[in-house]
């Protein structure tokens, strides 16, 4: 059994079939691309997976527990952790404050060990600390990390919001169009960050426009149309799926190519 | 900013001052007045928890404050209990309140947060007003006793100023104890991105409740030390205006700064005690000073100001129908 195990999950929005019947299983160690045209339910898929919206069919399990309609912080707790699409940093804390905030599922203290500053309390605040500068080091925002999250470059702000995910040591992480608006550049960087993800045992599942990214790093794909399954598999065998470039570019379109 | 290096020592400096001001000026109307501002820097600085830090709207915190003052009263008055006991048990009881009032009022925000916190206020002041057999509606409690320590009064205006003196320093130390914590980061983190917070595993209803909790713990304290202080309360201590006043000690001081509370809740205490001289004209002059502060610095003398902060607008390229949470 995958990490990940989407049952035949269907979300309606009224008349809209957003997600329709959605089975897929992810698994461990590997880095999933999740595309599909405009309006083809990636978004709501996350959205889904981390509680956002409670599904109207189906069940979702993560790590063998079933997850599915929890809130959206107990989904957190299980090491399922994800970014947006337009990007959702506390912008008027630093970024040193942003990635401790990434930690806090694995802290403890309370309301108790705020005010009475024991020591258990001390040594989790100095590992937080420790953690977190080590974390921002490797992504290399170490010198921007009394900066304002909200005064960071575009490029920054992505990979804060990145690194502040995986402060809480996820073991799955949803990326949602973490490219989009870079530069080919920043991009480049990016591909070379989630290959270095993966060797460090975190499953991703990833949602892109980008095809040269997608194409390069991910091992599966899985192509949603309409809230549908269409193709799912390696990443040449989608490259020249007929239904993929359907989706894409219409009826008639795969023979035309031809 | 030079200030907040030497931030340590000018708040040294102030609480000595604060200490030894009293034995320098002898005089009871000044010792009232530094009091007073006493219990509002307690009532702005708890606020604030909630509304600075955890950024849930409050407009009824008079409510807490009048809680604490009616429990503490009540329980001395008519069950004869020791203020010792009077005191912390006002402080639980608001505590209690403000959790009734978190639970229900967790999924609201913005305006609607506003609106239901203001009923609140409302409907406890009114019945205070209106339950005559327990708080005798309008007429008050009269002939509330101080604090004894084993049979003797301690009734004197220096004890009660070194008292909400040490009340002032424990809850602005506990304060900021809870805003340097984990727990102070998951209320901020509420504040800035309720949506975030969550998605990296804050509880948000827990932690909003607590934040209510903890404030109106503090506040129902000083409630109680104002129903002891001044000897008779009324439920027209503890209305809106009231509450819009606490509200705008914090507004004005810079919502999220203790520093800005306590300077707000000073300065409005004060302000229209030291405006006495010029009569009717005073309100004027103290409405206009909170207008121009509100025009100089919308965030508030000591808030943060986010200056040169850059609204960073992802490229409009994709029209999205599938949900809202992707895009806002």
């Amino acid at each position: 059994m995958g990490l990940l195990e989407i049952a035949n999950v269907t979300k309606k929005f009224g008349g809209l079939t957003a997600v329709d019947g959605l089975s897929l299983s992810i698994e461990k160690n590997t880095i999933t691309g999740l595309i599909g045209p405009n309006g083809a339910g990636k978004t709501t898929v996350f959205n889904l997976l981390t509680g956002f919206y409670p599904v109207s069919s189906g069940t979702i399990q993560f790590n063998g527990q079933d997850i599915t309609n929890q809130p959206t912080h107990v989904v957190a707790q299980t090491g399922l952790v994800r970014t947006f699409q337009n990007i959702r940093l506390f912008t008027k804390m630093t970024t040193f404050d942003n990635v401790r905030i990434g930690y806090h599922t694995r802290g403890h203290a309370g309301l108790w060990g705020a005010l009475s500053r024991n020591s258990s309390t001390q040594k989790e605040e100095q590992d937080i600390m420790d953690y977190s500068l080590n974390l921002l080091t490797k992504v290399g925002l170490v010198d921007k990390k009394d900066e304002l999250a909200g005064n960071l470059s575009y490029g920054m702000q992505r990979k804060l919001e990145i690194a502040r995910a995986l402060a809480s040591k996820p073991s799955m992480l949803l990326l949602d169009e973490p490219a989009a608006g870079m530069n080919p550049y920043e991009t480049r960087d990016l591909m070379n960050f989630i290959e270095e993800l993966r060797s460090e045992k975190i499953t991703i599942i990833l949602i892109e426009h980008d095809m040269k990214l997608v194409m390069n790093v991910c091992q599966k794909i899985v192509v949603l149309d309409y809230g549908k399954k269409i193709a799912e598999g390696l990443p040449n065998e989608i490259h020249s799926h007929p239904g993929v470039i359907e989706a894409y570019l219409g009826k008639g379109a795969a023979q035309c190519l031809k | 900013m030079n200030f907040y290096k030497d931030k340590k020592k000018i708040t040294l400096l102030l609480i000595s001052i604060a200490a030894i001001l009293p034995l320098v000026i002898v005089d009871q109307y000044f010792l009232r007045m530094m009091t007073i501002s006493g219990i509002y820097i307690i009532l702005a600085v708890s606020l604030n928890v909630v509304t600075g830090y955890a950024g849930q709207f409050c407009l009824g915190w008079a409510a807490f404050y009048g809680i604490g003052a009616y429990t503490s009263a009540l329980t001395v008055t008519k069950l004869g209990w020791s203020f010792w006991v009077a005191f912390p048990l006002a402080g639980i009881v608001a505590a209690l309140f403000g959790i009734v009032l978190a639970i229900p009022t967790m999924r609201l925000r913005d305006i609607y947060l506003a609106l239901t916190t203001l009923g609140f206020g409302e409907i406890v002041r009114l019945v205070l007003l209106n339950w005559m057999d327990l708080t005798r509606g309008s007429m008050g409690i009269p002939g509330i006793p101080g604090p004894t320590f084993f049979g003797q009064s301690l009734d004197s205006s220096l004890f009660y100023y070194y008292f909400i003196f040490s009340m002032v320093l424990i809850v602005i130390g506990a304060v900021q104890r809870i805003i340097d914590s984990r727990m102070g980061r998951a209320l901020i983190a509420i504040r800035e991105n309720e949506i975030a917070a969550k998605s990296m595993g804050i509880n948000t209803t827990l932690y909003k409740i607590q934040a209510f909790a903890v404030g109106a713990f503090f506040s129902g304290l000083a409630g109680s030390f104002y129903a002891h202080y001044s000897s008779f309360i009324d439920p027209n201590a503890f209305g809106f205006g009231e509450s819009i006043a606490v509200l705008a000690m914090v507004v004005l001081g810079g919502m999220g700064s203790t520093v800005g509370a306590v300077f707000g809740a000073v300065l409005l205490s004060l302000l229209p005690e030291v405006l006495r001289g010029l009569a009717e004209y005073r309100m004027i002059i103290f409405g206009s000073i909170l207008m121009l502060v509100m025009l100089v610095r919308p965030q508030g003398i000591f808030g943060h100001s986010g200056e040169g902060q850059r609204k960073i607008k992802r490229p409009a390229e994709e029209v999205r129908s599938d949900g809202v949470i992707g895009n806002s």
